[in-house]
């Protein structure tokens, strides 16, 4: 298996609750990885702590690593920016910047300064769109408030704002939870188009979501990781009591 | 299933209503009394000569001649003291947000601010006034809007401040997952949310700096000149309107309430501007 992510020895902290029990796991290159569990078993921690968003939560504590590409991302001469570029996040909820359509997805490339000229950022906006099947509905409107979307449309729109900066890893936080079947149903194809190209990481809490997306899965206990693997062994054959009992529907 | 009016809540209901409604009506006829006085007794001396004309025979006594000199200073003044202002508290409140949020040090920031913002404008210009003794300056423009800066910094850095809290968290997330910097975060996206309450709080601090007297009774004198430059004293509109009113001539106290009439205009000309441009800005914003 070509890993894109390792992870190593990671313990993580919110004060002094351990929120992640010395987690070990390789993340498969170019495929989607379905991270599920039930609620408060740290899925979304580890998610977090791809593109170092956990962080971000004041009173948190790390420790082992996390290696994407072979470098561990929480090392001193690190920069975070770059990490961040190359790990992309579809957040729970859609959040447009308070631009037009246009500026959100030229925001990212703009502050890489990824284009050239005007010529350029408009192909990339207009490329991004197409990739996240949204520009058929905004090429007229390109101007408008982002704002002024439907809640699925904005999270198409963060997906091609989030692609725009040319990442390697999309993370996903319950991409669709706030979105109708429709939208919900675009997203996942969309990530389906995307997996060849992007190593994918999605966390889960529903179980169909997860069976139709899954390449490789990992299931999550109270902070500790109790099986990963390849999506077949483990929805016909988990090996673990929890994981045989979850995907049951027992808890 | 039909209204019982006698019922207890109902009856609550009625007599917190009509509180209401009393409270209302006092505040919307004060206002009103105070337009019309203004407008009443300042309309008639309100002539084209009063706003195109320096004064004549002097501003104490002189029943001729306009006040241009007080329109101009003021404008000149209370311009300079917010730019001065918008130059320090951007500054403050966007560290407060991007480095200070919840912290220790970010509330001392805020704590001296509000008491800053306490502080009565004549401490203010007392202060203004030892600072030119000490450095040997003399009443005039530029130490009018350095007072007027302080007056204004507390107001205008704590309306900011406000409404940059108010700032969605996931907003900042997003644009932090795009791999921007904090700094990238705060120009691109926190200021451009906030731009339409940034205006708002500084037009606040701008109508509050063109319409003080006491910061700028010392430090920027009086004179029936127009300012030609930073050095020399200027009058303003407050002043104007306080000198005037203190006239044993009738004349000239009518032309006081002309000159806060005009002073009057000038304030609502800005907030109705502000509000204007708030809601052409804020088409973007994220609600």
């Amino acid at each position: 298996m070509d890993a894109h992510i390792q992870v190593k020895n990671l313990n993580a902290y919110y004060g002094k609750q351990l929120a992640l029990k010395d987690i070990n796991i390789e993340i498969p290159k170019n495929q989607i990885t379905v991270i599920m569990g039930p609620s408060g078993c740290g899925k979304t921690t580890l998610l977090k702590t791809f593109n170092r968003f956990f962080e971000l939560t004041e009173n948190t504590q790390l420790t082992g690593e996390v290696l994407v590409d072979g470098e561990n991302i929480y090392n001193k001469d690190i920069d975070v920016t770059e990490v961040r570029k190359i790990v992309g996040l579809l957040a729970q909820r859609p959040s447009p910047l308070p631009m037009s359509i246009y500026d959100n997805v030229a925001y990212g490339m703009h502050i890489h300064h990824m284009r050239k000229n005007r010529e350029d950022y408009k192909d990339g906006v207009k490329h991004y769109l197409e990739i996240a099947g949204l520009w058929e509905e905004v090429q007229n409107r390109l101007n408008e408030p982002a704002t002024s979307l439907s809640i699925g449309q904005q999270q198409r729109l963060c997906l091609a704002r989030g692609l725009a900066v040319e990442p390697e890893i999309i993370l996903g936080d319950e991409p669709t939870s706030a979105l109708d079947p429709i939208s919900s149903q675009h997203i996942e194809s969309r990530l389906l188009d995307l997996k060849k190209q992007y190593t994918t990481i999605i966390v889960t809490h529903t179980l169909r979501q997860a069976k139709r997306l899954a390449d490789y899965v990992i299931f999550m206990y109270l902070g500790e990781l109790i099986e990963a693997g390849p999506a077949k062994e483990i929805f016909s054959n988990p090996k673990h009591e929890r994981t045989k009992q979850y995907l049951e529907g027992l808890f | 299933m039909k209204k019982k009016h006698f019922e207890q809540r109902h009856l609550v209901e009625l007599f917190i209503k009509t509180i209401m409604r009393i409270a209302l009506i006092i505040v919307a006829s004060s206002l009103g009394l105070i337009l019309w006085t203004i407008i009443s007794r300042g309309l008639p001396s309100l002539t084209w000569d009063m706003v195109t004309q320096i004064p004549k025979g002097g501003y104490y006594m002189g029943k001729e001649g306009g006040i241009l000199n007080a329109i101009i200073g003021s404008i000149y003044l209370a311009s300079g003291g917010t730019l001065i202002a918008i130059i320090l508290s951007l500054p403050i409140a966007l560290y407060l947000q991007a480095y200070a949020q919840d912290s220790k040090w970010g509330d001392y920031v805020r704590l001296s601010l509000d008491v800053l913002w306490g502080i009565p404008s004549i401490v203010y210009g007392a202060f203004g006034f030892a600072l030119m003794i000490m450095l040997g300056l003399r009443a005039s423009l530029i130490a009018g809007i350095i007072a007027l800066a302080l007056v204004e910094l507390p107001i205008m850095t704590r309306a900011m401040d406000e409404v940059i809290r108010r700032m969605p968290k996931d907003l900042e997330h997003a644009a932090l997952a795009l791999g921007s910097t904090k700094f990238e975060v705060a120009l691109r996206v926190v200021t451009r949310q906030m731009l339409p309450g940034i205006i708002t709080g500084i037009l606040l601090a701008f109508g509050r700096g063109i319409g003080d007297a006491a910061s700028v009774l010392f430090t920027a004198g009086y004179t029936d000149r127009i300012p030609t430059s930073l050095m020399n004293p200027t009058a303003s509109l407050p002043l104007a309107v306080f000198f005037q009113l203190g006239s044993p001539y009738p004349e000239v106290r009518e032309r006081g309430y002309a000159a806060a009439l005009i002073l009057t205009i000038i304030v609502l000309f800005v907030s109705f501007a502000s509000r204007w441009l708030a809601s052409r800005l804020s088409k973007y914003s994220v609600k």
